[in-house]
């Protein structure tokens, strides 16, 4: 446990320990961390590459602390949540997960996140951003009550090809009967885990979520058990190539959440940002409904889109253009990445319409460093379908026994 | 809840059977509509009621004085052929001072027993003839709907660019000057002008009276105005007192609305508004029936209507943030007085007896009595409009006895103490002031009633009690009225419409929300 | 009579006359500034009162001086350099507070302490005054248009502004509305809960102001005040090195070389004017120097009603000058310490203390200290904003001592109980000083010398009216196009050659030079000249 009383106030140490600190800085080779939520995280421990690798070879754990988790109970926490987000809600059945978004009165996107279905009553809502200005505000009116958990509950992510093998050989029973987006609870070695099959990587992976005080204790169980099945802890930057080939957004990166741009134009709607999936007109009112609507009605002006660019040099902050000699500019790139599983140079970006459909060619203008000389390259850009990478074992229930 | 299927289905269903819901029934009506008027009450007039507050005594609840409703209304509506007769029109103004002094405002000028300067009597008709021409500028706004802003919409466009032609028809000084002091406080504007205490005092209540400001209070010169402005369309009947007090307004209103075809319910509390397919589709009644209609139009509050017959979860979470966010607290209490005699006013003859008393005699007077109401007190010297409605209409109390109706700045919503300890000191205080201009007064006293904002709210189901149904600030005005969003007398919910004083142009008995807002229903229908 | 001629003549040496004077001097005008005082500066002065202390005794921190004019006027290169300070802090009564932190986490932390939701609903409030800062920045140095006016400049730049508008979006355009007209303390309200949180951030609403928190229009007065932080550069918001006196030595400095001259101890007695046009100035001694164009960064008072006769003007904006707005409503202590005070409100190590320290509990506070303005009498719990700049500049106090500068809000210009005199100023500064030893048991042992100064005698010293800082109230009837007189907005005058260039013009006060810098440049159009940049 950790002592409130021995920590340095939070004007000398702004950034909090998360649960799994002592091991995480134990394993950290480069000493490199960053801030997340007001946590202190581990950008990468080894290198890059072999955490990268390990997503898709074998398993990872990722300290998960400081996504932000908001407890939603009360009568109407179903009603309160359907009204805050754009997927109906109600649909939700106990015991599963469900990725959403919400916005803001204008149909912009705030934030995307996960809910979480506990009990009848009793959801989880994990997010990116703090937001209990915004999330108290949307409570007027209803018999609910939101509260911000974050520090009570201490998570990481278990990802890779090798993680129900590992979680089984924990003594988790019946974990591999799991679906996506499934959670359920364990106990294995008196340790009560909160298991739910999510997470940020597109491939077979767990989230586990366990009271602050088991959490060194989980961590060493994984590691030790884990061992035969490759598992090692990753940082940041190894997590962000494996999203990026799933397809997923990062907020911050990809789009800004609406309740923070000051520029008018530049929040984005759940159609531009390509989720327009996940929303539910049938389901009776939100916020941002009516403005969606008429978005819809009008068409999209922008979307984002992944594209396969020619070449292999990634196409950071590259801006796009709808010709070769780049007269017309379509766009930029919010994220871009060789990917080594998928030997493909992938992209997300935001592009203008009428280039936003699949099989559509644009120009993505790249500045390559070539010993410390700059060259600029025009490369052809296809919009593409997402995700890049998807294996089935991502989806198989329950998972091959490797 | 019943599921009784409803009998009749209605184009118009108004809910609140106050001046602007029976004003917007009865042009709905006027032009085709079926429309029924849901009242909670046991009789129809809202918070312009003449009410029975001891026996044989009987008053105007909140104002007393009918200065905004436009002649324009009146005539429409026909109000006089249902039976609305004045007690007494363009009634004077009497400010008075503790030294016995007065000034009197009549319709020629100014008269009166207390000294004015040169200066004074010189500036005093330059000044009303300016504060008229931007008062008959303002009274065409106030007939207008309000336009939005940053829409690409012709008609917004051509209402600013209306908007901004009439104030450049102004010519260059007036023009100027209106931009200069239209947000300006009181005070500053009256000292600029004037050396009598007494002259800025009786002015500066004007711009303050119904508000939750002090005349040092930025704003309060377009509060002025604004009064002005509504005074200015009322004509001949300015300033005039119904024969029967105010109920005899909402009276001749309901019967108006009746005689045009529409139906008035009374006792026939709303519980909530009912939607369908995302749009307004009739009401449930605190008994449990339903009402189905195309359109509902709620002369209730913003909030009353918006967050609870309505409900944040058919709205935005923005929109629900500035709606709650929208000031409503009243500021403004009422003290009746049932009297056994005549009362008698220090230096006042029975013609200014029939007018409006004013306890002013300073702009300081008022803003110290504004401090208090800062912190949740009420003021030992608070600023009084009275008159004494029996003067010009003896039927309302019984024979030789009379009525004092005061409006009393400030009483705060939220006095620090609680209303059930403070009502009554605080009638006692107000007596106490009215002694020292009426000496004699408290042994004439029969019976006493002083309603505070709590007692509003509670009584006429106004969130805040206030008498605008929201403050009527510049950040809470025109387009902004009551929030962006619904500024136009539609609310985001299709099929749902404000009509009260919680809209554009705000409240006092002048029933042009109910009418412009009648105007944009049909309008949204043809 | 001199034989001497110049182009142009700058009344008063202060920071808007300095900058103007740079920009014509740059522009090859032969410029000559006239100041009263025998030192430069005005009101961002550095001042040795007391033994080897440097006390910015009006003006203490340079937030709003646009970077722009920096650049122009190259004053990092001659000496002007800033330092930013970390955070601030407001103490309450019981002996809590509020610190504010530049780092973001670490604020969330602090304003939870206070309340968790204030805490995330600041991301809001900072936020939407940004928003409103952004829209406003390029209005700063621009020549506010006459909506009056048909001329096709006015035309375009009020359609230019409603284009501005426009592009907000919707939403915006009503928070913009919103925010120009309503009071601090209502606007706070829409953010957060917590009284203190508000206390806190309702300070900068009423700083040089003669309203409330309560009174509407103050949000705008906060966010004049924040408009210094738009710049998103390190180093905007902070201390001049060496004292506000840097400033002007900077822009002194930088007029000298582009060839302009200054003469202080040379106090102008009035204006020139022949057949409507002003022509030069009379000093004190009877000495006359004619320019062609005359600017003057005198409030629009000492302008006109001082140093005009009042018969070259018309008698209706004579009236108008009467009657615009300029409040004393502020006063000022300068403190040599002879150590750091220790608050104990304010836990060891924490950078806070760096910055700007505040006691208060509650708008309340504010608002009844304001209340006791109206009635003509000092605050008796002012509120107050106090800074130690020696702990981070190192020139402004002998090593192991310390400057105070103390800001106090309200004092009256005139007493209900008659004329400022040296008992009643003393009685002033044992009210601030009593203050602030609540909150500080080391802090009156630590005094070597303070220097209380009221709006008397900031007025006397500096020779603004009432000893306003703003040189005018910031009240919507006197922003953009009404000031300082509607008509008379764009720096010119009734008087044909006669220019107004101080805080009185829009953008309106603070060190900010945007008025010096507009008035130069309405100068240099009406001789067809062009503009430096």
């Amino acid at each position: 446990m950790h002592d409130e009383s021995q920590r340095p106030p939070h004007y000398l140490q702004p950034l909090l320990p998360t649960p799994f600190h002592p091991r995480a800085r134990a394993l950290s080779q480069l000493d490199s961390f960053v801030p997340w939520s007001g946590y202190t995280t581990v950008d990468v421990f080894t290198t890059v590459e072999q955490e990268y690798f390990a997503i898709r070879n074998a398993a990872t754990l990722y300290d998960l602390t400081p996504m932000v988790k908001y407890r939603v109970a009360g009568r109407d926490a179903a009603r309160y949540l359907n009204r805050l987000v754009t997927r109906d809600v109600a649909r939700l059945k106990l015991n599963r997960v469900c990725y959403c978004v919400w916005c803001d009165d204008q149909g912009h996107v705030i934030d995307d996140g996960t809910i979480f279905r506990l009990g009848e009553s009793e959801y989880r809502l994990c997010t990116a951003e703090r937001q209990i200005d915004w999330l108290l505000d949307s409570a007027r009116g209803f018999e609910v009550t939101v509260t911000e958990v974050t520090e009570q509950i201490a998570a990481l992510a278990l990802q890779g090809p090798t993680s129900c093998a590992i979680l089984k050989q924990l003594g988790l029973v019946g974990v591999e009967q799991l679906k996506p987006f499934e959670v359920g609870e364990f106990v294995a070695d008196q340790l009560h885990v909160t298991v739910s099959r999510t997470g940020f990587t597109g491939d077979l992976g767990y989230e586990l979520w366990v009271a602050p005080g088991d959490a060194l204790r989980l961590w060493d169980t994984l590691m030790t058990r884990g061992q035969s099945r490759g598992i090692r802890p990753i940082g940041s930057r190894a997590l962000n190539l494996a999203r990026i080939e799933a397809g997923f957004l990062a907020p911050n990166v990809d789009f800004l959440s609406a309740e923070r741009t000051l520029r008018f134009g530049s929040s984005r709607s759940p159609f531009e940002l390509g989720l327009g999936w996940l929303v539910d007109f049938g389901k009776g009112h939100f916020t941002g409904r009516r403005a969606l609507l008429e978005e819809q009605r009008r068409g999209p002006h922008r979307q984002l889109v992944g594209l396969d660019i020619d070449g292999n040099k990634p196409a950071v902050n590259a801006l796009l253009y709808a010709d070769r000699a780049g007269r017309k500019e379509v766009g930029s790139v919010s994220s871009a990445m060789w990917s080594p599983t998928c030997k493909r140079n992938l992209a997300l970006a935001m592009v203008d319409a009428p280039h936003i459909d699949v099989g559509s060619v644009v120009w993505a203008e790249i500045y390559l460093n070539r010993e410390l000389v700059w060259e600029r390259r025009m490369c052809r850009a296809r919009v593409v379908d997402r995700p890049f990478f998807a294996p089935d074992r991502r989806r198989a229930t329950p998972p091959a026994d490797v | 809840m019943s599921a009784v299927q409803p009998a009749t289905s209605y184009d118009c269903i108004v809910i609140g059977g106050g001046h602007n819901g029976l004003v917007c029934a009865a042009y709905l009506a006027r032009a085709g509509r079926s429309v029924l008027v849901l009242e909670a009450a046991a009789q129809v007039g809202g918070a312009a009621v003449t009410h029975e507050f001891a026996p044989d005594y009987r008053v105007s609840a909140c104002a007393h004085i009918l200065h905004q409703m436009s002649a324009q209304l009146i005539d429409e509506l026909a109000l006089e052929a249902h039976g609305l007769r004045f007690a007494t029109t363009q009634m004077p103004t009497s400010a008075l001072s503790p030294d016995g002094d007065s000034i009197l405002f009549g319709p020629t000028g100014l008269s009166g027993s207390a000294r004015l300067s040169p200066r004074d009597a010189d500036a005093y008709p330059r000044f009303i003839e300016r504060l008229d021409r931007f008062a008959r500028l303002l009274g065409s706004i106030l007939e207008q709907e309000p336009p939005r802003l940053g829409t690409t919409e012709w008609s917004d466009r051509a209402a600013l660019l209306g908007l901004g032609w009439r104030v450049r028809r102004l010519g260059r000084r007036d023009m100027r000057e209106l931009l200069r002091i239209g947000a300006m406080n009181v005070y500053d504007l009256l000292q600029e002008q004037f050396e009598s205490p007494l002259l800025q005092g009786a002015l500066g209540l004007d711009a303050v009276l119904g508000t939750n400001f002090g005349p040092r209070s930025p704003g309060t010169v377009l509060t002025l105005l604004y009064r002005l402005a509504a005074q200015s369309g009322a004509g001949p009947r300015a300033l005039s007192q119904p024969l029967g007090g105010m109920g005899a307004v909402c009276d001749a209103l309901a019967r108006a609305a009746a005689a045009a075809g529409a139906t008035i319910r009374t006792d026939a509390a709303v519980a909530r508004v009912l939607v369908e397919n995302d749009s307004a589709c009739g009401v449930l009644l605190e008994s449990g029936e339903r009402v189905a209609g195309q359109a509902v139009i709620s002369s209730a509050d913003p909030k009353t209507t918006l967050l609870q017959l309505l409900g944040a979860e058919h709205l935005d979470t923005g929109f629900v943030r500035k709606v709650s966010h929208l000031r409503t607290n009243g500021l403004t209490a009422k003290l009746h007085l049932a009297l056994d005699s005549a009362p008698k006013f220090t230096g006042q003859d029975a013609a200014a007896l029939g007018g409006r008393l004013l306890v002013a005699p300073s702009l300081d007077y008022i803003e110290r009595a504004f401090n208090h109401s800062k912190y949740g007190e009420y003021s030992a010297a608070p600023a009084i409009e009275i008159t004494v409605p029996t003067v010009r209409d003896p039927a309302l109390a019984p024979a030789g006895g009379h009525v004092i109706s005061a409006i009393v700045q400030y009483a705060p919503y939220a006095l620090h103490d609680g209303w059930e300890a403070g009502r009554e000191r605080m009638a006692d205080q107000v007596i106490e002031v009215l002694e020292r201009y009426a000496p004699g007064l408290r042994s004439q006293v029969r019976a006493c009633e002083l309603l505070t904002p709590l007692d509003i709210e509670r009584k006429f189901r106004i969130t805040g009690g206030h008498w605008h149904h929201a403050e009527l600030a510049f950040d809470q005005f025109f387009m902004l009225r009551p929030v962006p969003g619904a500024a136009q007398y539609r609310t985001p919910l299709p099929g749902l419409y404000l009509c009260g004083a919680g809209s554009h142009p705000g409240g006092g008995v002048m029933g042009t929300a109910g009418r412009n807002a009648a105007r944009h229903v049909l309008a949204k229908a043809s | 009579m001199s034989a001497t001629t110049h182009d142009a003549i700058v009344i008063g040496a202060g920071h808007n006359g300095l900058v103007a004077a740079c920009y014509l001097a740059r522009a090859g005008l032969k410029v000559l500034v006239l100041e009263r005082n025998d030192y430069v500066g005005g009101a961002a002065v550095s001042r040795q009162l007391y033994e080897n202390f440097t006390y910015s005794n009006c003006s203490y921190v340079c937030s709003l001086l646009r970077p722009e004019i920096m650049r122009a006027l190259e004053l990092p290169k001659y000496g002007l350099q800033i330092i930013p300070y970390d955070g601030g802090c407001t103490m309450m009564s019981d002996g809590g507070h509020l610190a504010i932190y530049d780092n973001h986490d670490a604020l969330r932390r602090e304003i939870a302490r206070h309340s968790p939701r204030d805490a995330e609903a600041y991301d809001r409030y900072s936020r939407d005054v940004m928003r409103q800062c952004k829209f406003i920045k390029p209005l700063l140095l621009r020549e506010p248009p006459d909506p009056t006016s048909f001329r096709p400049r006015d035309i375009a730049s009020l359609l230019d502004l409603g284009f501005r508008l426009n592009r907000l979006g919707s939403e915006r355009i009503y928070d913009t509305l919103r925010f120009w007209t309503m009071s601090a303390a209502d606007f706070l309200d829409e953010y957060f809960e917590s009284e203190i949180v508000k206390a806190h951030f309702a300070g900068s609403s009423i700083i040089g102001t003669a309203l409330g928190p309560r009174s509407p229009g103050t949000a705008y007065v906060l966010l004049h005040h924040y408009m210094g932080e738009i710049d998103d550069t390190v180093g905007a918001w902070g201390f001049a090195r060496g004292g506000m006196g840097a400033v002007s030595a900077a822009l002194a400095a930088s007029l000298q070389a582009s060839g302009g001259t200054i003469r202080t101890g040379a106090g102008i007695d009035r204006i020139l004017v022949r057949n409507g046009r002003a022509v030069g100035v009379v000093l004190h001694d009877g000495e006359e120097i004619r320019a062609s164009q005359v600017l003057s960064s005198m409030d629009v008072k000492r302008t006109f009603l001082e140093s005009v006769d009042e018969k070259e003007l018309p008698g209706e904006f004579v009236q108008q000058v009467r009657n615009f707005k300029i409040r004393g409503s502020s006063g000022k202590l300068n403190i040599a310490l002879d150590g750091l005070p220790v608050f104990p409100a304010i836990p060891a190590g924490a950078p806070c203390s760096r910055g700007d320290l505040h006691v208060t509990d509650t708008i309340e506070m504010m608002e009844r200290a304001y209340d006791d303005w109206k009635e003509g009498t000092w605050s008796r719990a002012p509120y107050i904003d106090m800074l130690i700049p020696s702990q981070i500049d190192p020139t402004m106090a002998p090593d192991g001592k310390q400057y105070m500068s103390v800001f106090v809000q309200y004092c009256p210009y005139e007493l209900a109980s008659g004329p400022w005199d040296a008992q009643k100023r003393q009685a002033f500064g044992d009210t601030v000083i009593d203050t602030i030893a609540r909150h500080s048991p080391n802090f009156k042992s630590l005094i070597l010398h303070a220097e209380v100064r009221t709006p008397w005698d900031i007025e006397r010293e500096v020779g603004l009216t009432e000893g306003n800082i703003f040189q005018g109230e910031l009240t919507m009837d006197q922003l953009l196009f009404n000031r300082p007189i509607p008509g008379y907005a764009q720096y010119r005058t009734p008087l044909q050659g006669l220019y107004l260039c101080g805080s009185s013009t829009h953008p309106g006060g603070g060190v900010m030079g945007a008025p010096g810098a507009n008035a130069a440049n309405a100068v240099l159009r009406d001789l067809g000249r062009t503009v430096p940049r």
